[in-house]
């Protein structure tokens, strides 16, 4: 009964004074608000509604129904016809289209000649967003009825699951989750056993009968109560902002949340343990929230990453911790078709775990 | 014997790198005492307050606290001690009661006796009608009052105390002391580091530190006893000149100026110390008057600060 009232103690303290800190307790709510809203409004790698401009030179019936299919893929917004080649090019060097569609005098004829291409697309391809995208417009499928018989040589239909509209947060929101709780977890906890040390709390405490492992899962105890209820409001305004589902079973989604909780909020506290000050601390969590963005296929495709930074990207939680949301949020995945990334969190924090607890002695020296 | 000390370290020597904090510090501190650590800024004090409650490993030595063996068996210690840090080491966001509480959890002390203890505390500390404020906004001496009604919450037998009245005005102090010796009239034993004299004339006992080396012990009247020195008390009408005058002289081993009367220090060996002061000031031609005077516990500081071999006693 002992240590339990030792742990409580730890664990009171702690929610008292995080509770008097305003800033901290503004960051609890403002920090998935604000990623939520930024990710979510501001940054959208839809790539819809391209500038075009047409070049018709056939203008026949069928160079016609072309463009209105164009157009009606959403892909591109068609703003400016124009009369030649030449000015399409001009146009795009003054930045105002990405894509010009050129459609030759002799389209019709071309339609039915596999050997050469029926229009051209130009691309703007300083933006390598722009590029990627026009290529699966080269590949759109574009059904002539007028010519029933003919089969155009590269007609790829482009489907999309899971995500059919192609909306951005539907993809970043899962990750995003991962990231909120990676910022907010590593950012308290390393400042955690680096603040007392600041302030003179911790040879106090180190004097006292309370072990290691009591002040640490002490501590952490709140934030993970926390981090729940991060998660909770992350998905909630998914749902209502964005339209993001939870497929899945939601318990699932709570399990794998608190899993990776404890493993960042491990990593903190191991980060808490090895740095001397509270600028340091802030420094460390930095350095290792940014690969936690950018190596983890939150943003960037992990299959198109190099070996390398594969390694480093399975090595964060994070990573995992992504795999297994956006499995249960848009695949309608269980826990149990994904016991990698589940054995590799409960690795993690074990390891990480151990480590803050071995590294942080009650002694000064 | 033993049974009669509650502190025992032998050989005691703590090195960071290549600075030797403490120098083979041999130490006896009777049960129920309270035992001063006298010493400069930078004398090693807190490095053995810290070695003695298993904060820090001692390079070379051993000690036992409490008959326990430091730091081996330091978690055993815990507690039985109480510690005061030199800083203010609570919770300044948190409120005196907050604090108390706290204190009291980690302790595991008896929760239905909690309460009682906690408002006995409250009153004997001056802090009952403090409870509810954020130990944080008091000042010096509160802050003071609270870290010691927390150090002894648990009633340890032992209470290390690390410069405890350096942040606090001289009534503060006068009051902190008094709290002290009822602490040692109901048999916990104090060991306190300071660095003013009179605080270590209150002390039952006490240890001179200098640069890591225990330079002298015992009892503020035996050290004063056994300083090795004549003390002239000179009453100058110009001290600058006298005491530019006396130290001059080979015999002397320090002039220290107290207001407009200079103390001066010559071994016990060199006989008529008196005269040699009296005739060097007229040579001078500084009129003044000498006397010889009985060694305060500061001219055992300086006696022994300085010259450490010819003071041991």
């Amino acid at each position: 009964m002992k240590p339990f009232s030792r742990l409580l103690a730890i664990t009171q303290k702690e929610v008292r004074q995080m509770r008097r800190d305003r800033l901290t307790f503004a960051m609890i709510f403002g920090m998935p608000l604000m990623q939520l809203l930024m990710f979510g409004y501001a940054i959208n790698m839809d790539v819809r509604n391209l500038k075009t401009a047409i070049a018709d030179e056939a203008n026949t019936s069928l160079s016609r129904e072309f463009v209105l299919q164009l157009s009606q893929t959403q892909v591109t917004d068609i703003v400016e016809y124009v009369d030649t080649v030449k000015q399409l090019e001009q146009r795009m060097r003054e930045g105002e289209i990405s894509v010009g569609v050129a459609i030759p005098s002799d389209f019709d004829r071309r339609i039915v000649d596999n050997r050469r291409a029926a229009a051209h697309i130009l691309v703007d391809g300083s933006d390598p967003t722009t590029s990627g995208i026009v290529e699966a417009l080269r590949d759109m499928p574009i059904r002539l009825d007028t010519s029933p018989d003919i089969e155009l040589p590269y007609l790829i239909e482009v489907r999309n699951y899971y995500n059919p509209e192609g909306r951005t947060p539907v993809n970043i929101i899962p990750g995003l989750i991962g990231v909120i709780l990676t910022m907010t977890m590593m950012l308290f906890t390393a400042q955690a056993i680096v603040r007392e040390r600041e302030r003179g709390n911790l040879e106090l405490l180190i004097n006292t009968p309370v072990t290691s492992a009591e002040l640490m899962v002490g501590k952490v105890i709140p934030y993970i109560v926390i981090g729940m209820v991060q998660l909770a409001l992350t998905v909630w305004m998914g749902q209502l902002l964005f339209d993001v589902p939870v497929r899945g079973s939601l318990i699932d989604l709570y399990l794998a949340a608190s899993l990776f909780i404890t493993a960042n909020l491990a990593l903190g506290l191991f980060v808490s343990t090895a740095v001397k000050t509270q600028f340091q601390a802030m420094q460390l969590t930095f350095f290792l929230i940014l690969p936690s963005i950018l190596l983890s296929g939150f943003v960037f495709p992990f299959d198109g990453m190099p070996t390398f930074a594969q390694w480093i990207g399975e090595a964060l939680p994070i990573t995992h911790f992504i795999r297994l949301t956006r499995g249960i949020m848009l695949r309608e995945a269980e826990l149990g078709d994904m016991p990698i990334a589940l054995i590799y969190l409960g690795v993690f924090t074990l390891v990480a775990m151990t480590a803050a607890a071995l590294r942080f002695s009650k002694r000064l020296d | 014997m033993n049974a009669e000390l509650a502190i025992r370290a032998s050989g005691l020597s703590k090195h960071f790198g290549g600075l030797v904090a403490v120098d083979q510090l041999d130490l006896d501190v009777p049960k129920g005492q309270i035992y001063g650590f006298l010493g400069p800024n930078g004398s090693g004090k807190s490095t053995t307050i810290r070695m003695l409650c298993g904060l820090l490993t001692p390079t070379e030595g051993s000690a036992k606290v409490l008959g326990v063996d430091v730091p081996g068996d330091a978690k055993v210690l815990k507690p039985r001690i109480g510690y005061m840090t030199q800083k203010f080491s609570l919770f300044g966001d948190m409120t005196v009661l907050e604090n108390l509480e706290f204190i009291a959890d980690i302790y595991s002390y008896p929760h239905h006796k909690r309460q009682s203890r906690i408002d006995e505390l409250l009153e004997k500390y001056d802090l009952a009608d403090r409870t509810r404020q954020f130990a944080g906004t008091m000042s010096g001496g509160q802050k003071q009052r609270l870290a010691l009604a927390c150090a002894v919450l648990h009633h340890p037998e032992l209470l290390l105390l690390d410069e405890p009245t350096s942040a606090v005005d001289p009534q503060s102090r006068r009051d902190f002391w008094a709290n002290l010796f009822r602490l040692a009239e109901t048999g916990t034993t104090i060991m306190v580091s300071t660095h003013y004299m009179d605080e270590a004339e209150r002390c039952h006992r006490l240890a001179i530190l200098d640069r890591g080396v225990k330079v002298a012990d015992g009892s503020p009247q035996e050290l004063q006893a056994a300083t090795g020195m004549h003390i002239v008390e000179v009453l100058a009408d110009d001290p600058y000149r006298a005491q530019t005058a006396i130290a001059t002289l080979g015999e002397v081993v320090s002039v220290t100026q107290l207001g407009v009367r200079l103390r001066v220090l010559v071994p016990q060996r060199v006989d008529d110390a008196q005269g040699i002061v009296d005739r060097c000031l007229q040579a001078a031609d500084v009129s003044a008057d000498t006397r010889l005077v009985s060694a305060s516990l500061e001219d055992v500081f300086v006696a022994v600060t300085l010259k450490p071999q010819g003071a041991a006693a």
